[in-house]
């Protein structure tokens, strides 16, 4: 079910240098037509439908349609992302609608401890500078064959 | 008028590109789970070392966990280490290091609890057994403080994990530092030591972005660039190529240039073949364990209760038997139904979600069924899709679950990678140690300064996401060990900087010299496209290498019709022609599928039993043999000689039944 990119919604991510789709997909399918300032989907049969490009697209101008060999038309799938949830609306073919709201993280992006200013002291055992930090023992097998 | 022939892509290649020569002390390839894992801890233990992390796409969203994780598969939490060892000794049938699983299952809680800390959604259970996630979740308290998280097994828990890779990535940026990563440069090949042939020495790769070639120099490096894809035909074969269960874009770079480099890889015959959704590949865990679906065969018998089914677990008895049916046997009984042509295999959803809504209220009902969407929307976006482009509300209409074709990873329920060093511990017998100047270093590979962690350490699968990162994080600590113990250690490349951008951009030497022979631009009698060269692979694994096509069986005679195919391959991949840099990046990554698969397929050769019953089948020695082969395979391969060699490695019980 590849991605693809609707032209009207798309503004070339107002020709920045690097564009969002572009940034993030990790198998490098999402290219920019430099004529066009549009992007696309360069190798749609390579697409895992991740929806890493639709979920970033500050236009909402990618969606996602069934692959060819085996999905019947007519459905969609379409993510919002917020900074706290993802909103979900599901087409299916026979018009049904489902709304779903998922949370996505806890604390505001960018604030994730990574523990700048701590350092390790023992190199030579096997503790993680965390378990080391709390004074945990290293466990051992409760018994051996 | 001249007939338009150009490359495909939008970022052409030149013939010459920029050289960037680059020298670390320490050098991480990959950018997933593990390395995430890598990134966050090494600065903890580094002083003046230099470390570089180089990952062929964006860190945010690059490996298997991109699109996100409902789970996570791997938390000790109230059970033991121990325990975890034999859960998983089982599901593999028996042949697993127990030293690198009981290491990973003591580490792994605490990256999840820094996991929870980042901001992943952790769903809990209340007082009074119900199920709250998200912020609800959250107000029950972290796991770290005691909280009680979902189990659906006994090892797994369920998060809200669409951001998981965006959190995980976040941190080990923060912690590493921007200007110590490289994005989008695809590393191509590991580089020896001049002097000494068993030390790396670095690697050299290039940008997808630039005409840049990166020759980088270390002195320890981490190889983590996940399992392999696409390396058998898939069951959809058109735009649907693109939806293996595997992320496709995992090409099995981390063994085979460890191979190269001259690391022994062990149990590359095991192969993961899971059973999911069919066609939308979506996740089945939920279903079975959270859900407690059942499954039927196409007659709408519970074929799993059968007799006969019971007989032919028996019969692979202690796994067969016991409380968790190993994964492979699983998918043994399934196909034992469909070749009987009992198919197709149904599970049955609606019977599931009624006994669940028995007991519930409206609004709970309400909350089951968004938990069951949520499994697919949170990691599996087009099964979703899949659902409601066939008016499938599960609680109305039942689903079909199918094997899909095989992949190759380590981490997850597969245990295929490199032979790999454990810790230095008492009870880690001798087989499983060896040392650098007398010093053991936990993780390395059989090169010495190379390393690997999750998908890329073989023996020990059901690390899974967690596992990985805690895994990565080990790692760590031992590469800075290896540096400073090695302070005077000055790494020296074989080939110039030159050569070996001439090799990596061969692929457009090629396409430059011979493209305006022809008027259609991929077919060319004096090269070869990887597109193709993909597909001539996926057929012949497809066809002789037990993929779908043989319900996965092969033999001796197939072995053997399949391996000189792969020597064509090998040799025609001298041929291969890129235009662009995308094309650039599929040639290099078709031939690291051809090495990883013709791995596996030696050691399928070599192995003369049938271990893995419903993963693989050897026709011609259908039996598990214990006698001689409860024991591991290791492989390694000569580039300068083209040889390649096995042998058996003995396995040792560490923890008691
Ligand atoms: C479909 C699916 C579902 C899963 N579900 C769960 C689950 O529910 N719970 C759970 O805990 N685990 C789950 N897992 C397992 C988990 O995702 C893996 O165990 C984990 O991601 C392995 O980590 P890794 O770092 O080895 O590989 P990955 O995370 O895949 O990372 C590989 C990295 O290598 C990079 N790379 C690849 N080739 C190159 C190259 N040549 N040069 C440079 N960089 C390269 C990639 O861009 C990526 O950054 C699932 C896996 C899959 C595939
Ligand atoms: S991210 Fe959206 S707006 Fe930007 S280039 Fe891609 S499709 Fe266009
Ligand atoms: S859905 Fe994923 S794989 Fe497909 S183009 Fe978008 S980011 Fe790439």
């Amino acid at each position: 079910m590849p991605s693809f990119v609707i032209t009207e919604k798309c503004d070339g991510c107002k020709g920045g240098d690097k564009t969002a789709c572009m940034y993030i997909c990790p198998n490098d399918l999402m290219v920019l037509d430099p004529n066009a300032m549009k992007a696309y989907n360069q190798e749609p049969d390579a697409c895992w439908e991740c929806f890493s490009c639709v979920k970033i697209c500050p236009t909402q101008a990618i969606e996602v349609r069934g692959y060819s060999d085996f999905v019947p038309m007519g459905s969609s799938i379409v993510p919002m992302m917020g900074t706290e949830d993802v909103m979900w609306t599901c087409k299916f073919r026979n018009g049904v609608v489902k709304r779903f709201k998922f949370p996505i993280r806890t604390t505001p992006e960018g604030t994730a401890n990574a523990y700048k200013a701590s350092k390790g002291k023992d190199l030579n055992t096997e503790l993680l500078f965390t378990e080391e930090a709390e004074g945990a023992s290293l466990r051992q097998p409760l018994k051996t064959a | 008028m001249a007939i338009p022939n150009k490359p495909a892509g939008e970022i052409k290649a030149v013939v010459d590109p920029e050289i960037v020569e680059k020298e670390v002390d320490i050098l991480i390839v990959g950018g997933g789970m593990a390395a995430c894992g890598t990134a966050f801890e090494i600065l903890k233990w580094a002083d003046k070392e230099s470390v570089l992390l180089v990952d062929k796409a964006a860190m945010e969203r690059s490996g298997a966990v991109a699109q996100g994780l409902s789970a996570i598969n791997t938390y000790v939490g109230e059970n033991t280490a121990d325990d975890y060892v034999r859960m998983v000794r089982n599901d593999l049938m028996g042949i697993v290091r127990e030293d690198l699983i009981f290491d990973c299952g003591r580490h792994v809680d605490d990256s999840v609890h820094l996991f929870e800390e980042w901001g992943l959604p952790v769903w809990k259970k209340t007082e009074d057994g119900k199920n709250a996630d998200g912020k609800k979740g959250q107000k029950l308290g972290t796991l770290k403080s005691g909280a009680k998280p979902v189990r659906t097994g006994k090892w797994q828990i369920m998060i809200n994990g669409e951001s998981y890779k965006r959190i995980v990535a976040e941190a080990a940026k923060l912690a590493l530092g921007e200007a110590n990563i490289l994005e989008r440069v695809f590393i191509v090949e590991i580089l020896n030591d001049k002097n000494d042939p068993t030390k790396i020495a670095g690697a050299v790769g290039f940008s997808v972005r630039e005409n840049k070639v990166y020759v980088i120099k270390c002195k320890t490096m981490m190889v983590a660039c996940g399992g392999a894809v696409n390396i058998y035909q898939p069951r959809s074969v058109g735009e649907g190529k693109g939806r293996a269960w595997y992320p496709v874009w995992n090409a099995g770079s981390t063994y085979t240039m460890a191979l190269r480099a001259g690391a022994e890889l062990s149990m590359m015959e095991n192969r993961f073949t899971p059973a999911r959704f069919k066609d939308g590949y979506g996740p089945v865990g939920a279903w079975f364990l959270l859900f407690k679906a059942k499954l039927q065969n196409g007659l709408g018998e519970n074929y799993l209760a059968s007799d006969a089914v019971k007989k032919e677990l028996e019969s692979y008895a202690p796994y067969g038997t016991a409380a968790i049916t190993p994964t492979c046997l699983r998918n043994h009984v399934m196909l034992f139904e469909m070749k009987a042509g009992r198919g197709p295999i149904i599970m049955d959803t609606v019977a599931a979600l009624a006994a669940l809504g028995a007991t519930m209220d409206k609004k709970e009902l309400k909350h089951l069924e968004s938990e069951a969407w949520e499994d697919f929307l949170d990691m599996t976006c087009g099964q979703a899709n899949l659902w409601c482009a066939t008016n499938t509300e599960p609680e109305k209409k039942n689903s079909e679950i199918m094997p899909t074709e095989p992949y190759l990873l380590g981490s997850h329920s597969g245990c295929c990678g490199i032979w790999c060093c454990g810790p230095d511990e008492p009870w880690v017998p001798a087989s499983y140690k060896w040392d650098v100047n007398g010093v053991v270093y936990n993780r390395m590979t059989t090169v010495k300064g190379l390393f690997t962690a999750g998908d890329g350490v073989g023996c020990s699968g059901h690390k899974f996401s967690s596992g990985s990162h805690a895994e990565g994080r080990i790692v760590a600590k031992q590469m800075v060990r290896y540096v400073r113990n090695n302070a005077s250690y000055k790494p020296e490349l074989e080939q110039s900087a030159k050569e070996l951008a001439d090799m990596v951009y061969k692929p457009v030497k090629t396409f430059m010299a011979h493209s305006g022979y022809t008027t259609a631009v991929d077919i060319n009698p004096n090269y070869c496209k990887p597109k193709g060269m993909t597909m001539r692979l996926m057929k012949a694994t497809h066809e002789y290498g037990a993929g779908t096509a043989t319900y996965y069986q092969t033999n001796g005679k197939s072995l053997e019709i399949v391996l000189s195919m792969l020597q064509d391959m090998r040799e025609d991949c001298e041929k291969l022609a890129a235009g662009d840099l995308h094309e650039l990046m599929r040639c290099w990554e078709i031939y690291h599928r051809i090495y990883t698969v013709e791995a596996h397929l030696r050691h399928i050769q070599f192995r003369k039993e049938t271990r893995y019953p419903g993963f693989y089948y050897r026709a011609d020695f259908p039996e598990q043999n214990d006698k001689e082969w409860f024991c591991f395979v290791n492989s390694s391969y000569n580039k300068k000689t083209n040889e390649w060699s096995l042998r058996k490695a003995e396995y040792h019980k560490i923890i008691p039944d």
